[in-house]
């Protein structure tokens, strides 16, 4: 009994992870039709962002909470005004574009920082007991602040008329136009938004995971496969697919090992895109966000 | 003539250039009659955190041999070729090395799979090759000498040493490529050698994060020990999350391969302490000869000098050895290099007395553990020149000098070790 509630703690985290890893790109690809392929490096730049301040003497809560979703959104706006701006609607050259991007950030981390960066972080919550088991109550703590987070952005889209605003832009960009909307500026927000929250889950993630340049690497694929299988609906896209990927892979990572519980994701993304090719919320939840 | 200024200009520009190409030519003259040493080594991609140390080391080698008067009176020219993470960079360079380059030795590789793209083709051309990672032992190649570790010098010394300190009951967890594999086998091998029990081995792909439900398992199998082979940035991950759930107090680990690419500075001391690492060097070998190293090394770095591991000093050694081998044949000569190596060849590094083994090609080599605490290791064993006792197994270059093979390819069962 203790070690099934262990479990299932430990799949509800890995579902949480995905929505973690996923958000960033979905806002970006789910909003602007960009294909980010520097979304990787983005959540590298938030985990040095935490490991550079915390080595100079900064409190690790603010660190992860406000300095990394502040330092990569603002990474994010500058990029957006130098190089996305130009290239919206031609999405392989976003996606050519971006991946220059996430090499040209991996060159600028390693050569500032060298290929590895002394840290002291570890979680900041220590274990918790389940009978005999142990489990991280920080990671109990993520998957609070996965559904914090999701919340947070609903409430931003659904209520507020920058939500309102952006969503008008993402359905009829000229419509929106004509309205007076500064289709522009919304864009900039929009990708600015995605990287802080990027930035914020590689803040997050940082006292849990490698910090290295070149990290990025391991989230992008999962967080594509995600995204895509979710569909167009941001939240609910993300969350559904990482709810039915995630189960899938922590089920089967436990019963016959890591490398099987891999495949299973990814065959199990094949088949759902298979039958669905819009992705869940091309079929299910469409009218949500 | 009459002298008008355009002229003078033509005139004045024409010798200037003639000068300042010259010391180029003159460079190019005396290149041709240098040795050439090449090496191909990661410094940028995913195993740039490996690499990068290992091409520091090489280069101060070779600047110290030449500070020291060169090899039979000639400099070293080192070339140094960056095949960023991918195996097909590695083929180009070694045959560049090779055919282009005409390199009189070629040190290269970082993973096993890259050591296997290059080898053959440093084996058509006729160059000598020296592979300077620790790895799972099994080539068996007169042209190729593997300086680096092997599991019966690593594996066989921390099983018996942390069965004694833990117990028996060993759960196993390592990297899902053929390093990986090979190496959970050997630690099967010897657990069970030393009357222990491997509860559950578990393989990871190199992109896994998500450690949560591997650890619940763990607790659930009841160990005395973890053993890891895990490899690369994105297993750091395994550390730090095992020590989140607080495992770490319970459950210690022990590995091969933590610390080689300097994951003790990456992982927080509470996370770390305790673990109990083997490896053929530690920057805390304490000898006057490794201490004047270290400072050596920390001088000509700076602030950017990384933590001294295996990969980095056996890089620095190995150069030292192949000079030794030179030194001994009087020429560079690829045959007359290779025999006196077998002869066999001997230095004393950093690391300790470092002999090759001439039926293998590897190296007698001292072997350390060490126990972490507070991002540093301790010292804590010592064996002085340990036998690569795992490719001798197999390996008889004496007896079959035209031997090319990788033995444990497919596992140990296919090479016939029980």
């Amino acid at each position: 009994m203790d070690l099934f509630i262990a479990l299932i703690l430990q799949i509800v985290y890995g579902v949480a992870n995905l929505v973690l890893i996923s958000i960033g790109l979905a806002i970006i690809f789910g909003m602007m039709r960009v294909i980010n392929l520097a979304h990787g490096e983005f959540i590298m730049l938030g985990g040095y962002t935490v490991v550079i301040a915390t080595n100079n003497g900064v409190n690790l809560w603010f660190a992860m909470l406000i300095l990394a979703p502040l330092v990569v959104g603002i990474i994010g706006v500058v990029v957006e005004r130098l190089l996305i701006r130009f290239l919206y609607g031609r999405m392989v050259d976003t996606l050519l574009a971006t991946w220059g991007l996430s090499l040209l950030l991996i060159g600028l981390v390693t050569t500032i920082f060298g290929a590895q960066t002394k840290t002291t972080i570890s979680a900041p919550i220590g274990a918790i007991q389940i009978g005999d088991y142990t489990t991280s109550g920080y990671e109990l703590f993520l998957i609070f602040v996965t559904a914090l987070l999701s919340f947070a952005i609903y409430l931003l889209l659904r209520f507020t008329k920058l939500g309102l605003v952006a969503r008008g832009t993402m359905q009829a960009p000229d419509m929106a136009a004509a309205l007076g909307v500064s289709t522009s500026r919304v864009y900039a927000i929009t990708f600015g938004l995605g990287a802080a929250v990027s930035g914020l889950v590689g803040g997050l993630l940082a006292p849990i995971t490698g910090v290295l340049p070149t990290i990025g690497a391991v989230y992008i694929a999962k967080a594509f496969i995600t995204v895509v299988s979710g569909g167009t609906a941001i939240l609910a896209g993300t969350i559904s697919a990482s709810a039915l990927l995630g189960v899938i892979n922590g089920v089967v990572s436990y019963v016959t090992g890591p490398t099987m519980g891999e495949v299973a994701l990814l065959v199990a993304a094949i088949i759902l895109l298979r039958l669905l090719p819009q992705g869940i919320t091309g079929r299910f939840f469409r009218k949500s966000l | 003539m009459k002298i008008n200024r355009r002229r003078f200009l033509n005139s004045t520009v024409a010798v200037a250039a003639v000068t300042l190409a010259a010391p180029a030519l003159i460079g190019r003259a005396q290149a041709a009659g240098n040795i050439k040493m090449v090496s191909i080594l990661d410094q940028s991609g995913g195993l740039d955190i490996y690499g990068k140390p290992m091409v520091d080391a090489t280069k101060m080698a070779v600047d110290e041999l030449n500070a020291s008067g060169g090899l039979l009176g000639k400099m070293i020219d080192l070339t140094i070729y960056d095949p960023q993470s991918t195996i097909q960079s590695y083929t180009q360079y070694a045959t560049k090395a090779a055919a282009s380059d005409k390199a009189d030795v070629v040190h290269a590789g970082i993973t096993s799979a890259s050591r296997e793209a290059i080898r053959p083709t440093l084996n058509r051309f006729k160059t000598l090759y020296f592979y300077n990672t620790l790895y799972e032992g099994g080539v068996c190649d007169r042209n190729t000498f593997a300086t680096g570790s092997t599991p019966a010098q690593t594996v066989e010394k921390l099983v018996p040493y942390t069965m004694k300190k833990w117990g028996k009951k060993v759960y196993v967890v390592a990297a899902d490529y053929n390093y990986g594999q090979i190496t959970a086998e050997w630690f099967k091998k010897y657990v069970r050698e030393n009357g222990g029990e491997t509860v559950a081995v578990e393989f990871f792909p190199l992109d896994v994060t998500n450690f949560g439900p591997t650890i619940q398992k763990i607790q659930a199998a009841k160990p005395d020990m973890v053993m890891s082979a895990l490899v690369g940035g994105a297993h750091i991950s395994f550390y730090k999350q095992y020590a989140a759930a607080g495992v770490n107090k319970n459950i210690p680990i022990a590995s091969t391969t933590f610390g080689v690419g300097n994951e003790h500075i990456s992982i927080s001391a509470e996370e770390g302490d305790g673990m109990v690492c083997a490896y053929s060097y530690f920057q805390e070998v304490d000898t006057p000869l490794n201490k004047a190293f270290v400072k050596r090394f920390q001088d000509r770095m700076g602030d950017n000098a990384p933590y001294l591991n295996e990969l980095a000093v056996r890089s620095y050694e190995a150069a030292f050895l192949w000079a030794e081998g030179v030194k001994m044949a009087g020429t560079t000569d690829r045959m007359k290099v290779i025999e006196a190596l077998e002869s066999p060849a001997s230095i004393v590094g950093p690391s300790g007395k470092l002999t090759i083994e001439p039926k293998t090609h590897h190296a007698l080599q001292n072997v350390y553990l060490a126990e972490l605490k507070d991002q540093k290791f301790t010292i804590v064993e010592s064996y002085t020149e340990q036998p690569p006792t795992d490719t001798l197994l197999v390996c008889d270059l004496q007896k079959n000098p035209t031997m090319s093979k990788f033995y444990f390819e497919n596992g140990l069962a296919a090479a016939g070790i029980k």
